[in-house]
C-alpha cells in the first residue's frame, strides 16, 4: 500500500509553521498602519475593512492548511477547470469596472476569476507534473498539455484586459515548469518567441492605455501630467522619504494627494516616504523571510505535487511584490499589481491567504509520500 | 515497502532543489535590484525629490497691498479705498448652482449677463474656487444675505477692497481713475497678475501708479494636488503704497466745477510763487467711480461722443489760440527789445493796411479806439496797436518772449495727455508748411491768433510768471510722498521727515531753483498796471467784472476772445462779429487771464470757456471764481496751518462735505 498513516487533527494544528503566520501577520499589519495613514489617522474606511478581510482569510488559510494534501492533488484540475469556466463567466458576462471587465456577479459577492486562476493554476501544473516521470518531462509533446493549460487563461485574462494578472501567470507557470525539470534551452526558446511576439502584440493586443503605460515607462517625462504624473510623483514622494521618512502619517506627497491611489496599488511609496529607506529595507526583508520559509518548506517536501506547489505559491507571492515595488520605483511600467497583503483589496487578500493556506497544507504533510498516479 | 516511482523521485527532487537554488539566486538578485533602486532615491537622489515635494507642496500666494490714499493740500481724501461687499459662491458647496443664484437674485439683482459668466466660471474653474457673482453691494443687500445664509447654499458674502473717489467727478480729471489691467500694462511685477487686480489709468492714478500701488505681500501655503489650500506656512505682509498729497484745495475746486458746470470750460488757479495748482476744472467731468465699477459699453459710448468731451482735461489738453491775452508778452517783447517804450502811441481808425490786405480792430465799428498808448491798449485791447508792435518788433523775437513765459513748451505737470500748444516761428513754418512766413501773419500773431495755440495750463503759468516778477516758476500738482504708516508722525522716513520740515511753514517766496526769465522789472511792472487797468480801468475791457468792495482785494486781468474761424466780409459788413445766432461750434473762445491781489498778487488764473462768446464773459466767470479763491485763501490758511502731517490738519479742520455742510445751515439760522 505504501500510504503513511493519517495524522489526527491535533497533530495537523501542532505541524503547522506557527512562525509563519506570525510574520504575515506582521506584514499584514504593516498594511493596516498604512492604510490607516492613507484614511489621515482613521480606522475607517480602509484599515478595518482589511482587518475584517484579513481575520476571515486567517481563518480561511488555517481551514486549507488543515485539509490533506492529496485531497488537493485530487481536486486539482476539478479547480483548474471551475476557475477556467469562471474566466469565460467574466467573458461573457462580466461586471465592467475601472475599463476593464474582470469581475463576475456570484449573487452574494462579486469575484474576481483571475485571481482564482493564480491559484489554480499552480495547482494544476503541480498536479500534471507529480504524474510525469523525470524521462517523460524532457519529450515536447507532453510540453504541449501545459502550454495549453497555462496559455488559455492567460489569453482570456488579456482579454479582460489585465496584464498585470497574465504576466503573474505566464512567470509563476515558467517558475513551476523550471522546477519541474524542463530543459533550459526550451526556456531560451520560448523566450526568444515572446521577444518575436512582441511587435505583434503591440500591433494588436495591446489597448491604448496598456501602450501609454509601456511608452511612459520608456520616457516619463513623455507627458508629465498624463500617464507619467503617477510615476512622477509616486518617485517624488519615495525620494523624498531619504533614510528614516517624513514620520508616520507625516507623507506630503500621499497625504496632500499628489500621490495616486495610495490605499492599493501605491502603497509602498507611501510607506517609503513616510519610514524612508529602513522602513522600505525592513519590509522587503519581512517578505525575504516568508519567501525562505516557503522554500524550506519546499525542500522538506516529501512529494512532488508539495514542492511545486510551495514553490508556485512562493513565486506568485514573490511576483506580486516585485512587480508592485518595481513599477511605484519607475523599473518597470505601470501594471496594476497591489503590494501582498498590505494593498487594500479583498480579493488579492483573500487568494493570498489560500496560496498560503496551500503552503501550509504542503507543511503539514510534508512527509507523506504520494505515489505517481494516487488510485 | 516499495514505492513504485519513488526510486525516480529521488531525481526529480535533485532537479528540483537544483533549480530551486538557481530560481531562489534569481529572485535574491531581483531583491537586489530593488534594495539598489531604493538606495538610489532615497539616498542619492534623496535631495533633489525632496525639493520637487516641496515644490509640489508650497505655493507661494500674492498679497495685494492697500493702495495709497490720494489728498487735497489739507488731508481732504480724494482717493480712498472703501471696503466692498461682494458675494461669492462656490460651486462645491451647492447642489444646484442655477438654484442657488435664483434665490441669490431675490436680494441682488443678477441679469442675465452675470448669470451666464458665473456659470461659465463654474464650468471651467475647480469647484472650491470662489466665483465672484457680484460686488459693489449695499450694506443693506450684504446684510441680508448674511441673514439668509443658511438658505443660500454654496453662497460666501466676502469683503474686498476697492478704490472709491469721495469728491468723485469734480477731481476726476486731476486724481484720474484705476481700472482692470490690460494685457499691455503688464510689466512684470506679479501683482499685475492677480486677479481683480486694478491700476492707475489715468490722472495722479496712474502717474504715481507704482509709488500708490506699495509691494506685494506672499504668503507661502500648503496646497494639495487639485490647488486647495490646506494652511498657511509662512506670511510676508507686503508695504502698502505711498499716500500722495496733491497741492489741490478741493473745497476750491468743488466751487469752481460747480460754476463751471454748464460750461464746457477749463479753469486752473495756481499759486504765483510757488506754482501749486490750487484748482484744475474740466468742465464737464464725469464720474470716476463709474470706471471701477465697471461701466456697461452704452455708458462709456456716451461718455466718447459727448461733443463737450468731459473724457478730456481742456485744462492741459485743450489747445486755443491765447488771442488778446497775449497782447501783454507782445507789449513785454517790444518794450525788453528797446523798440517801443510805454509811452509808444498808435492812432487806432479801427483799420490798418499791409499790401492789399485790411486788419481790422475788433473795435472797427465805431471808427477805432483813437490815439493809444501801451497801457490803454491793453486795457482796451486795441489790435491796432499790436498789429504796429508786431510788426516792428517781428514774429522770432515774439516768439522768443512766449516761450519764456511757458508757452509752446510742455509743463510736465504729473498728469497724462499734457499738449505743448504752439508757437510759431518763421523756420518753424517753412520747415511744416514749405512756404515762408508772410508779414501778415506776424500782424496777427501780434494779438494771439495765427498758429499760435496754448493750453489754459499754460496761460495761468504766464499769468504767474508776468506777477511774480518774472520768475520762471513751474506748475506742480503733488507735494510730496509719504508712507502710509506714517500717520503718527514717527519720523521713519527720514528723507521725507525732512522735505516735510522745510515744507512746514510753508512761505516760500520762490520755488526753489526756478530761475527768474530775466525781464526788467521796470517792464513788468507797465504790464502788471496795464492789466489792473483792464478790470479797474474806466475804460478798461473788463471794468464791469470788478471785484466786490467788501473783498478789499482787486484782480487784474486781461480779456481774450479767439476766433474759431474766419470772419467773412460779408458778416463783418453785417455786424462784424458772430451774433447770437452763430450755431455754438463756431462761436468764438472766451479767455481771461488774471492774477490777485493787485499789489502783492499771490494767485493766477487762467480760464477758457469754449465757444463762449468773448473773453468779458470769461471774465465773468473769473470775477466769481477769484473771489471764491479770496476768501478761501488756501495758501494762508496752509501757512497758518499746516505741520508736518496733511492728515493731523483733516481732523482740525471741519472740511469733509458733511461737516461744511452742517457749519453752512447753523451761520444761517444765526
Amino acid at each position: 500500500m505504501g500510504r503513511q498513516v493519517d495524522l489526527t487533527l491535533l497533530q495537523k494544528l501542532a505541524q503547522i509553521n506557527w512562525l509563519l503566520i506570525v510574520l504575515i501577520t506582521m506584514i499584514a499589519g504593516v498594511g493596516f498602519a498604512m492604510l490607516y495613514s492613507a484614511a489621515n489617522g482613521n480606522i475607517d474606511p480602509w484599515a478595518s475593512r482589511q482587518m475584517i478581510r484579513y481575520s476571515a482569510g486567517l481563518g480561511l488559510m488555517l481551514l486549507i492548511a488543515l485539509i490533506d494534501i492529496r485531497t488537493w492533488l485530487r481536486h486539482a484540475y476539478l479547480i483548474y477547470g471551475a476557475a477556467l469556466l469562471l474566466l469565460l463567466a467574466v467573458e461573457v458576462m462580466g461586471v465592467v469596472g475601472m475599463g476593464a471587465r474582470r469581475w463576475v456577479d456570484l449573487g452574494l459577492f462579486q469575484l474576481q476569476p483571475s485571481e482564482v486562476m493564480k491559484i489554480a493554476l499552480v495547482l494544476a501544473l503541480a498536479r500534471f507534473y507529480h504524474g510525469l516521470p523525470m524521462e517523460e518531462v524532457g519529450r515536447i509533446r507532453w510540453l504541449l498539455a501545459p502550454a495549453a493549460m497555462i496559455l488559455v487563461p492567460v489569453a482570456l485574462v488579456m482579454r479582460q484586459p489585465d496584464l498585470g494578472t497574465a504576466i503573474l501567470l505566464m512567470a509563476t507557470a515558467t517558475a513551476i515548469l523550471l522546477l519541474a525539470g524542463v530543459r533550459l534551452w526550451k526556456f531560451a526558446v520560448a523566450l526568444g518567441a515572446v521577444l518575436l511576439a512582441i511587435p505583434l502584440a503591440w500591433r494588436f493586443m495591446l489597448h491604448g492605455y496598456q501602450k501609454d503605460r509601456v511608452l511612459t515607462y520608456l520616457n516619463p517625462e513623455r507627458d508629465p501630467l498624463g500617464a507619467g504624473y503617477h510615476i512622477m510623483q509616486s518617485k517624488i514622494a519615495l525620494g523624498s522619504g531619504g533614510v528614516f521618512g517624513k514620520g508616520f502619517m507625516q507623507g506630503t506627497q500621499s497625504h496632500l494627494a499628489f500621490l495616486p491611489e495610495r490605499q492599493t496599488d501605491f502603497i509602498f511609496t507611501m510607506l517609503a516616504e513616510e519610514f524612508g529607506l529602513v522602513g522600505c529595507f525592513s519590509l522587503l526583508s519581512l517578505y525575504i523571510l516568508v519567501i525562505a520559509y516557503g522554500y524550506a518548506i519546499a525542500i522538506r517536501s516529501r512529494n512532488q505535487f508539495g514542492r511545486l506547489l510551495a514553490t508556485g505559491v512562493i513565486s506568485t507571492f514573490f511576483l506580486y511584490l516585485f512587480i508592485n515595488m518595481a513599477m511605484v520605483m519607475g523599473l518597470i511600467p505601470v501594471v496594476g499589481v497591489p503590494l501582498p497583503l498590505v494593498s487594500y483589496g479583498g480579493t488579492s487578500m483573500i487568494s493570498l491567504l489560500i496560496g498560503f493556506g496551500l503552503l501550509l497544507s504542503v507543511y503539514v504533510h510534508r512527509d507523506i509520500v504520494i505515489p505517481r498516479r494516487p488510485s | 515497502m516499495r514505492i513504485p516511482g519513488l526510486e525516480r523521485d529521488g531525481s526529480r527532487h535533485k532537479t528540483f532543489n537544483r533549480r530551486l537554488a538557481l530560481l531562489g539566486g534569481g529572485k535574491l538578485t531581483l531583491a537586489a535590484v530593488l534594495m539598489g533602486r531604493m538606495y538610489y532615491l532615497q539616498v542619492l537622489e534623496s535631495d533633489q525629490y525632496h525639493m520637487l515635494a516641496e515644490e509640489n507642496r508650497i505655493s507661494m500666494r500674492l498679497l495685494a497691498p492697500p493702495r495709497g490714499l490720494i489728498m487735497d493740500r489739507f488731508g481732504r481724501e480724494l482717493a480712498s479705498n472703501r471696503q466692498n461687499y461682494r458675494v461669492v459662491l462656490i460651486a462645491e458647496q451647492t447642489k444646484g448652482v442655477a438654484d442657488t443664484l435664483d434665490r441669490l437674485a431675490h436680494i441682488v439683482p443678477i441679469n442675465s449677463h452675470q448669470r451666464r459668466r458665473v456659470l461659465r466660471e463654474v464650468k471651467r474653474k475647480r469647484p472650491f474656487v470662489p466665483i465672484k457673482v457680484a460686488e459693489n453691494l449695499t450694506w443693506e443687500q450684504f446684510a441680508r444675505i448674511n441673514v439668509l445664509l443658511p438658505d443660500l447654499p454654496g453662497v460666501q458674502p466676502d469683503v474686498g477692497e476697492g478704490r472709491y473717489y469721495p469728491v468723485g467727478v469734480e477731481t476726476a480729471h486731476i486724481v484720474g481713475y484705476v481700472s482692470s489691467v490690460s494685457e499691455a500694462d503688464l510689466t512684470g511685477d506679479p501683482l499685475l497678475e492677480l486677479p481683480g487686480f486694478r491700476i492707475g489709468k489715468n490722472g495722479i492714478e496712474k502717474v504715481y501708479d507704482e509709488s500708490l500701488r506699495g509691494k506685494a505681500g506672499n504668503s507661502r501655503v500648503e496646497v494639495n494636488a487639485y490647488g486647495r489650500e490646506i494652511r498657511e506656512l509662512a506670511r510676508q505682509d507686503g508695504q502698502p503704497g505711498h499716500d500722495v498729497v496733491l497741492t489741490i484745495d478741493a473745497d476750491l475746486q468743488e466751487k469752481i466745477s460747480r460754476r463751471l458746470r454748464d460750461e464746457s470750460a477749463a479753469a486752473v488757479v495756481m499759486d504765483i510763487h510757488q506754482g501749486d495748482i490750487l484748482a484744475m476744472v474740466s468742465a464737464p467731468s464725469y464720474d470716476p467711480n463709474a470706471f471701477n465699477l465697471g461701466m456697461s459699453t452704452k455708458a462709456w459710448r456716451t461718455l466718447i461722443q459727448h461733443p463737450r468731451k468731459p473724457l478730456i482735461n481742456k485744462a492741459i489738453a485743450g489747445q486755443y489760440p491765447p488771442g488778446s491775452t497775449f497782447k501783454m508778452l507782445v507789449a513785454l517783447a517790444a518794450m525788453e527789445a528797446g523798440i517801443a517804450g510805454p509811452g509808444h502811441e498808435v492812432f487806432c481808425n479801427g483799420v490798418i493796411r499791409l499790401g492789399k490786405s485790411k486788419f481790422h480792430c475788433w473795435r472797427h465799428r465805431y471808427g477805432g479806439h483813437g490815439m493809444m498808448d501801451m497801457k490803454q491798449a491793453i486795457a482796451q485791447s486795441c489790435d491796432i496797436y499790436f498789429y504796429d508792435l508786431a510788426r516792428r518788433i517781428g514774429v522770432d523775437r515774439i516768439g522768443a518772449m512766449a516761450r519764456r513765459f511757458g508757452l509752446g513748451e510742455a509743463l510736465d505737470i504729473e498728469l497724462v495727455g499734457e499738449r505743448e500748444g504752439l508757437v510759431p516761428s518763421k523756420d518753424w513754418k517753412l520747415a511744416v508748411t514749405g512756404v515762408p512766413w508772410q508779414l501778415g501773419e506776424t500782424l496777427i500773431t501780434g494779438i494771439g491768433q495765427a498758429y499760435l495755440l496754448a493750453t489754459p495750463l499754460q496761460l495761468a503759468v504766464m499769468t504767474a510768471r508776468l506777477a511774480n516778477g518774472g520768475i520762471a516758476v513751474r506748475p506742480k500738482l503733488s507735494r510730496h510722498l509719504k508712507p502710509q504708516d506714517d500717520a503718527e508722525g514717527a519720523g521713519e522716513d527720514a528723507d521725507d521727515d525732512r522735505t516735510s520740515q522745510n515744507d512746514g511753514n510753508n512761505i516760500r517766496t520762490t520755488d526753489e531753483g526756478a530761475p527768474p526769465i530775466g525781464v526788467s522789472a521796470a517792464n513788468l511792472q507797465i504790464i502788471t498796471d496795464a492789466m489792473s487797468e483792464v478790470v479797474n480801468g474806466r475804460r478798461g475791457t473788463a471794468r464791469k467784472y470788478k471785484l466786490d468792495k467788501e473783498l478789499g482785494m482787486k484782480m487784474a486781468g486781461k480779456t481774450g476772445t479767439a476766433q474759431v474761424r474766419r470772419i467773412t466780409k460779408a458778416e463783418r459788413k453785417a455786424g462784424g462779429k458772430l451774433g447770437k445766432g452763430t450755431p455754438w461750434k463756431e462761436r468764438d473762445h472766451a479767455l481771461f487771464t488774471a492774477f490777485a491781489p493787485v499789489g502783492a498778487p499771490r494767485y493766477a488764473t487762467a480760464v477758457v470757456v469754449e465757444h463762449g462768446g468773448s473773453g468779458t464773459y470769461a471774465a465773468k466767470l473769473t470775477k466769481d471764481i477769484m473771489a471764491e479763491v479770496l476768501r478761501a485763501d488756501p495758501l494762508a490758511r496752509s501757512a497758518m496751518g499746516r505741520t508736518s502731517h496733511a492728515p493731523n490738519n483733516a481732523t482740525d479742520r471741519p472740511n469733509n462735505a458733511d461737516n461744511a455742510d452742517n457749519t453752512g445751515n447753523k451761520e444761517r439760522k444765526t
